[in-house]
């Protein structure tokens, strides 16, 4: 690279980093964001959560009642990722252009997936309440159309770089599309959908306790009605358990992903 | 009568340009057939078009006394497990063992789902340990493929190829890939399985001088069209030149 190149190249750079700063002022301007004053409460903030989030043995008397919960939220959680994972995994296949069946139907599992994928869980969660109520049912249907999208975006690349050099070896010998899909492309993916699949429990973990709030069910009913109630130690311990339960997982997770990558 | 004749094939993936133009040959049992030429000729669409991975537009395909472009679905897969293929990138499955890759050959003999749930005779599975041992990699059947050498995961393909128990076998730069000491190894085993097995084998390759050294016939390919058609005396620096539009010395690199 010639020096003048190597000039132009810094001057954009510059430039660039310029107009991210003047993009970060104009909107702090335009929502009446003000950085000095946003500081200043943290210290207040922070006195408040010593002074309130305090767990004391009288919150700890409504732990089996908030385990519960919780462990309906964690079975919910995981039952809405597996099988979505099923259904993915057959959007996945038809969606890939390695194993596509036809040209339509792979569209449709590509226009399914990013229709399911580019709506937040959370607007799924309200657009399902009006339709079914609060009621568990709701809370499932958001996780499950939610973690379809995301899977069977993750299973249609894991395929696409799987590769048709095993497909194409396969189809020449004479296999059938299934027996190619069936032994050669799932091996081939397994570990890696099997990691996406882990991902998005932990994920649902997480989005569960939101969408609960909005729908009445799981722990994140427990937490929306200790909130209001004004009990923020219970709140707060809701709040570790949570915590608590996302890192379990996420280590049992990382644990299972050793073992079989 | 040969084994397989090509009858006027034509090929063209977009409409105006034509990667194969009338296309004439046979092949006999046995025969051990090299395809050269340079790099965009249609060495690999040839290949293709034969066992049909890529459809041909016109022409015929006589393979056996029956006409391959000609077959629907069912009688296509019957008549693929009689050709075997042998890919540049091996295209094995990586994560599995090697002995599980082998008996993928199998699976055009079953239905979908003896082969869905990878039901294999005790025979099938002896076979595919004598194919191994054949090939020298019997030590390495309960390995990955993703473990293996270049050299190693070839011979894995070939036994694949083998355990289909194949009239022909098509060779895409089998050794494009491979060491100099590797690539004779693998092609000291296609010479033996067509002059042993008597399997035809048609062997797309780069390097003028291990087509020479090999085969029974050499097919130079140019632009789309056969060049040159005979036996590797033939083929002298004229017909390279004609193949290749240069001298076999400025070829080195290829
Ligand atoms: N799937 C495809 N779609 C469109 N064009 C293709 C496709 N495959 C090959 N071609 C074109 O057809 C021509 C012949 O390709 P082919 O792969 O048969 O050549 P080749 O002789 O095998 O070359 P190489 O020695 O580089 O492997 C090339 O011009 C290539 O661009
Ligand atoms: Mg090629």
């Amino acid at each position: 690279m010639n020096e003048k190149a190597f000039k132009r190249r810094k001057l954009h750079s510059i430039l660039f980093f310029l107009l991210i700063i003047g993009v970060a002022f104009i909107s702090a301007y335009m929502t009446d964001f003000n950085l000095v004053e946003g500081m200043a409460t943290i210290p207040t903030a922070l006195i408040w959560m010593a002074e309130n989030l305090i767990i004391t043995t009288d919150t700890l008397a409504k732990l089996p009642k908030i385990l519960e919960k919780l462990n309906e939220t964690i079975f919910m959680s995981i039952a809405a990722t597996t099988i979505a994972a099923a259904i993915s995994l057959f959007l996945g296949i038809a969606g890939s252009t390695t194993t596509a069946v036809n040209g339509f139907f792979s569209t449709l599992a590509r226009l399914i997936a990013s229709f399911a994928r580019n709506i937040p869980v959370v607007a799924w969660a309200l657009i399902l309440l009006l339709s079914f109520g609060q009621n568990s049912i709701t809370g499932f249907l958001a996780l499950f159309v939610g973690t379809v999208g995301f899977l069977t975006r993750a299973f249609i690349e894991s395929i696409d770089e799987a590769g048709s050099s095993a497909y194409e070896a396969l189809t020449a010998t004479g296999a059938t599309y299934f027996q190619v899909v069936g032994k050669a492309i799932i091996p081939q993916c397994l570990p890696q959908m099997i990691s996406w699949i882990l991902f998005m429990i932990e994920t649902n973990i997480r989005s569960a306790t939101l969408v609960g709030i909005l729908t009445g069910t799981g722990i994140g009913y427990a937490f929306d009605l200790y909130y209001k109630m004004l009990d923020y130690q219970a709140v707060a311990l809701i709040t570790l358990l949570i915590v608590a339960a996302v890192i379990i997982i996420e280590l049992a997770s990382n644990h299972i992903r050793r073992v079989i990558l | 009568m040969s084994l397989l004749q090509v009858k006027d094939l034509n090929k063209s993936y977009q409409t105006d340009t034509k990667v194969l133009k009338n296309i004439n040959f046979s092949a006999g049992t046995g025969e051990f057939l090299s395809v050269i030429g340079p790099s965009g000729a249609g060495k690999s669409t040839l290949l293709r078009c034969i066992n049909r991975l890529v459809q041909a537009d016109k022409g015929e395909i006589l393979f056996g006394g029956q006409d391959l472009l000609k077959l629907r679905k069912k009688e296509l897969r019957a008549a693929r497990t009689n050709i075997g293929m042998i890919f540049q990138h091996y295209n094995l499955v990586p994560r599995l063992t090697v002995i599980e890759n082998v008996l993928h050959g199998r699976f055009g003999y079953k239905s979908t789902l003896q082969g869905v749930l990878g039901r294999f005779s005790e025979e099938e599975k002896e076979r595919a340990f004598y194919l191994l041992e054949k090939l020298g990699i019997e030590a390495h059947a309960y390995k990955r493929c993703d473990q293996l050498s270049g050299g190693q995961q070839q011979r894995v393909g070939i036994c694949r190829a083998l355990i289909q128990n194949p009239k022909l076998i098509l060779c895409d730069e089998p050794i494009a890939s491979l060491d100099p000491h590797s690539s004779k190894v693998i092609m000291d085993h296609l010479k033996s399985i067509s002059e042993e097995m008597g399997i035809t084998c048609i062997v797309n390759l780069h390097q003028v001088e291990v087509a020479q050294s090999y085969s029974d016939r050499i097919i130079g390919l140019n632009n789309g069209s056969i060049v040159f058609d005979g036996s590797n005396f033939q083929l002298d620096q004229l017909y390279i030149k004609r193949v290749y539009g240069m001298e076999t010395r400025e070829l080195i690199t290829v």
